[in-house]
């Protein structure tokens, strides 16, 4: 890079990359849980993708039955550390209290379920399930994200062998590697990597399918295969200058970020992120946060189009993000490192019925943004190397085509979960494939014996 | 502004307010601090016998999050030298005259021990005596306290000795700890008492240590009963007061005590008929300053409703009390739920659904649960109403239109001029003709 961000204090990297909704102590929990009007059949549960029963598991805070609360929260939900912390509960379960609806505050489920899911791992943690007797058969699961950990988990607890293949030498997947460290840090994720590892759970990390190991050998060892692997590469820009030294993917920027080796990260003193998703925002307030002095998204579309959450884009202007929006960048400028970014103002045309909007570039309005780096985050394509050579499976749109109840692919021994079926969704959307995928595989694998 | 001033049995002051005896009135100190603050008057905590007190005195019943929702204690009469709450009491009535000063006593069974700490006590110049018949803990043990208040007897006679000799108005402070108030109240009023207060503490075990197994409070791993009071504790205070106050042979003024927190349970108090009212938990939580808005709000509301003096709002609602067997019958109301107002948290079905009569349907609408009464099921029991989080938002309607009245002892009457027996049949036959369904 030509011009790097001049590098902070400790101090100040710790201030930034601070927990923005730190742990309630038990008292600020028990209030909290006693405002909780113990809703029935509540609006926050239905929510909820995982549909976690929220009134009981609050109300059980308030009776002192900490760990009934948490057997409540993991019964629905295997991943719940990072989906308190990482969910767009404003968006979910807070957003549907009814004290919303009241016109006062919701209760901070979010939080809540983190105090008791953090007050569960800081115990000695005392068994909360009966698993079943093994029963012979064995399940390998491709990746160590949230649906693969959900799917192992619940596999494991009905009596199967479960083996989780994860390439990268840290599992957890987007948990672990994906998710701005001032709302999760590494360490809890990988608190609940090993919650699920003590239910029986296998981990084989460092392995990558279809190079260390075939698919065919995962195939055959298994009596079915559940297939987490998220999503792949970053969307290209398909613009000139995209290999310049200084442009990189967002979300390995926002991987390197999770090592929480702070100072070892290099941004620009200026900064552009291209496209404004939820990715886009971390992207751009982590390099904030690491010390760039102005940082940019840019976006071709407007304001109402954006795909990133109300509160992230809050979070983002609190951290004094400029947005340019109706501004499609046009090439990337620099010798070797990336100096400058030219773009085009384009104006939006009347919605189809889709909801998009057409662009139109508006002539002679090229302009040159000077900046030392480009993250690009207009999306991610399914790496699907491997799949192509599985019968069977179907691909389309960039999804692996499954059953909607059961997560069986077009081979029926080999079922799908997450990011890979969905595009692209939260957490708590991989959590609930992947626990619903293994009701799925054990209806089959019974069915079959 | 109104006139809060009240006599009450002969004991003046400018508010109803009074400190009860109980901690917050043991000291000149706290009293005195009490009347800069605006209470009305206080009755000091209860001297007597020596005795001496105990570590830990409290405890604390909590209510989802809410503390001290009630409070127990163990706590005896005051512990400090007869002489100095003397020496504190003249002090103190010298310094505020216009505020009332009445004295809790408490001695052992005997004319002349009690004789003599009457006349003392009047020698101090303070206005009024309370006679404390009603601690249950620790002192009846002794024979005291509850001991003599629940043996209506005993209450007569000490009674007796004391208005025999005191020139000043003697308050009997009765215990609820018995089966009918209404025998050790008339045995005050047999006695010559000037006024009544209750109602003392109710006999308790707070709780119980989940950890430790301990009875709350634990007196080095040793507990026991104590007095019951707070907040949890008016609505019994409030039916004991009512019916003292509505017994024809006592007719006593009533000073009501009993988990008041703030001008509305007072006046509450008031509109049962009591004439001042005592606090002691609230201040024991909150401190003195919470009278400034204790005269406020009942003076506020006063003005608001166009009473001028404490005298015109006294037992207003006395006449809203009837036996059961004067209720009219054919009464009829239903509930009525504001979708508009619903923030659909469903608590209105689950209550009615399990804990009432079935009469509130659930009804898938995009995404939540619209909450339907058929009211022609509705048995207009109210409870929904009473569970709802949201104000105003189920409301029980009148659907007779009080052209017609029944009682149940009008009915039983007109079975007796008919002929006809009180059976299943018969009652089924009235309520069929009045469109009475029961399910």
């Amino acid at each position: 890079m030509k011009n790097i961000a001049n590098k902070l204090t400790n101090e100040e990297y710790e201030k930034n990359f601070a927990e923005l909704h730190p742990p309630l102590t038990k008292n600020s929990a028990v209030a909290e849980a006693n405002r909780c009007l113990y809703c029935y059949d509540s609006p926050c549960m239905k929510a909820c993708p995982t549909h976690i029963d929220i009134s009981t598991f609050i109300k059980k805070i308030a009776t002192d039955n900490l760990l009934g609360s948490a057997k409540t929260i993991f019964y629905s939900n295997w991943v719940p550390l990072t989906c308190a912390k990482a969910c767009p509960v404003e968006e979910l379960c807070e957003g549907a209290c009814v004290y919303v609806e009241k016109g006062e505050k919701p209760i901070e489920i979010g939080r809540l379920q983190g105090f008791v899911i953090e007050n569960y791992f800081n115990s000695d943690l005392p068994r909360l399930f009966t698993q079943k007797d093994k029963n012979g058969k064995s399940v390998g699961i491709i990746g160590s994200g949230p649906a693969g950990l959900a799917c192992g988990a619940e596999l494991s607890l009905l009596g199967y062998n479960v083996k989780i293949y994860e390439s990268n030498k840290v599992p957890g997947g987007l948990n672990t590697w994906g998710i701005a460290p001032y709302k999760l840090r590494q360490a809890d994720s990988l608190k609940e990597v090993d919650f699920i590892k003590s239910l029986g759970v296998e981990i084989s990390t460092g392995v990558r399918v279809g190079k260390t190991i075939s698919i065919e050998e995962i195939y055959n060892i298994h009596d079915a295969v559940f297939i987490g692997i998220g999503l792949g590469d970053a969307t290209k820009l398909r613009i000139p200058g995209e290999e310049l030294t200084g442009v990189v993917n967002a979300l390995d920027f926002i991987e390197e970020v999770k090592n929480e080796k702070w100072s070892d990260v290099n941004v620009g003193k200026r900064v552009a992120v291209i496209g404004a998703g939820n990715t886009s925002i971390d992207a751009v307030t982590e390099a904030k946060r690491l010390g760039a002095e102005q940082v940019y998204i840019i976006y071709r579309r407007g304001i109402d189009d954006m795909s990133a959450y109300d509160f992230e884009y809050e979070i983002a202007k609190s951290d004094e993000v400029i947005f340019l929006f109706e501004t499609m960048p046009k090439r990337i400028i620099g010798e070797k490192f990336v100096e400058g970014i030219e773009c085009v103002k384009v104006e939006l045309g009347e919605r189809n019925e889709k909801g998009k909007r057409e662009i139109n570039v508006v002539p002679n309005s090229e302009f040159i943004l000077p900046v030392d780096m480009v993250i690009k985050a207009v999306g991610q394509n399914i790496n699907n190397n491997f799949l192509n050579d599985v019968e069977g499976i179907k691909i389309e749109k960039g999804k692996v085509v499954v059953d909607s109840e059961t997560y069986q692919t077009g081979n029926n021994k080999i079922f799908a979960g997450g990011d890979c079926i969905n595009g692209g969704q939260e957490v708590v959307n991989a959590a609930y494939d992947g626990k619903m995928a293994a009701h799925g595989i054990d209806n089959f694998l019974l069915e079959k014996s | 502004m109104a006139d809060l001033s009240i006599n009450c049995g002969g004991i003046k002051s400018p508010n109803p307010f009074w400190l009860a005896s109980a901690p917050p009135s043991n000291t000149a100190y706290q009293n005195c601090k009490a009347f800069e603050q605006g209470w009305g008057g206080t009755v000091w905590k209860t001297i007597g016998e020596p005795v001496m007190n105990v570590c830990n005195r409290y405890g604390g019943f909590d209510l989802n999050g809410v503390k001290l929702a009630g409070l127990n204690n163990i706590e005896l009469i005051s512990d400090r030298h007869i002489d100095t709450n003397f020496k504190e009491i003249a002090e103190t009535k010298k310094l505020w005259p216009d505020r009332a000063v009445i004295v809790s006593l408490m001695v052992e069974s005997k004319k002349e021990t009690w004789q003599d700490i009457v006349k003392r006590t009047v020698d101090t110049g303070c206005d009024g005596i309370e006679l404390n018949y009603g601690c249950p803990h620790g002192m009846s043990e002794r024979g005291m306290g509850a001991a003599v208040g629940q043996v209506p007897e005993y209450c007569k006679m000490i009674t007796e000795w004391v208005t025999e000799v005191s020139t000043i108005p003697v308050l009997v402070k009765l215990t609820p700890n018995v089966t009918d108030i209404i025998y050790p109240a008339r045995a005050a009023k047999q006695a010559n008492a000037d006024g009544l207060s209750l109602i003392n503490t109710i006999n308790s075990i707070i709780g119980i240590d989940l950890d430790t197994l301990e009875i709350q409070p634990s007196v080095a791993g040793k507990g026991s009963h104590g007095g019951y009071a707070g907040p949890a504790v008016k609505p019994i205070a409030l039916h004991l007061v009512s019916q003292v106050v509505r017994d024809p042979e006592v007719g006593l003024p009533i000073s009501g005590i009993g988990g008041i927190n703030n001008w509305k349970d007072a006046l509450e108090f008031i509109l049962l008929g009591a004439t001042s009212v005592q606090v002691c938990t609230a201040v024991m939580h909150y401190g003195f300053r919470i009278v400034e808005d204790m005269i406020d709000g009942l003076s506020n509301w006063m003005d608001e409703k166009g009473f001028k003096t404490l005298d015109e709002v006294r037992g207003k609602s006395l006449q809203r009390i009837d036996d059961f067997g004067n209720f009219n019958l054919l009464h009829k109301t239903t509930a009525r739920i504001d979708q508009d107002k619903c923030i659909h948290c469903n608590l209105c079905y689950v209550a009615c659904e399990d804990g009432a009569h079935q009469c509130i349907d659930l009804i898938p609408v995009n995404g939540h649960n619209k909450t339907v009464v058929r009211e022609e099921d509705c048995v207009g029991c109210d409870l929904c109403a009473i569970v709802c989080p949201v104000e105003g938002c189920i409301t029980m309607e009148r659907k007779d239109d009080s052209s017609e009245t029944k009682t149940w002892n009008e009915l039983v009457s007109q079975f007796k001029d008919e002929d006809k027996e009180l059976t299943w049949e018969n009652l089924a036959e009235f309520q069929k003709k009045h469109g009475i369904v029961i399910h």
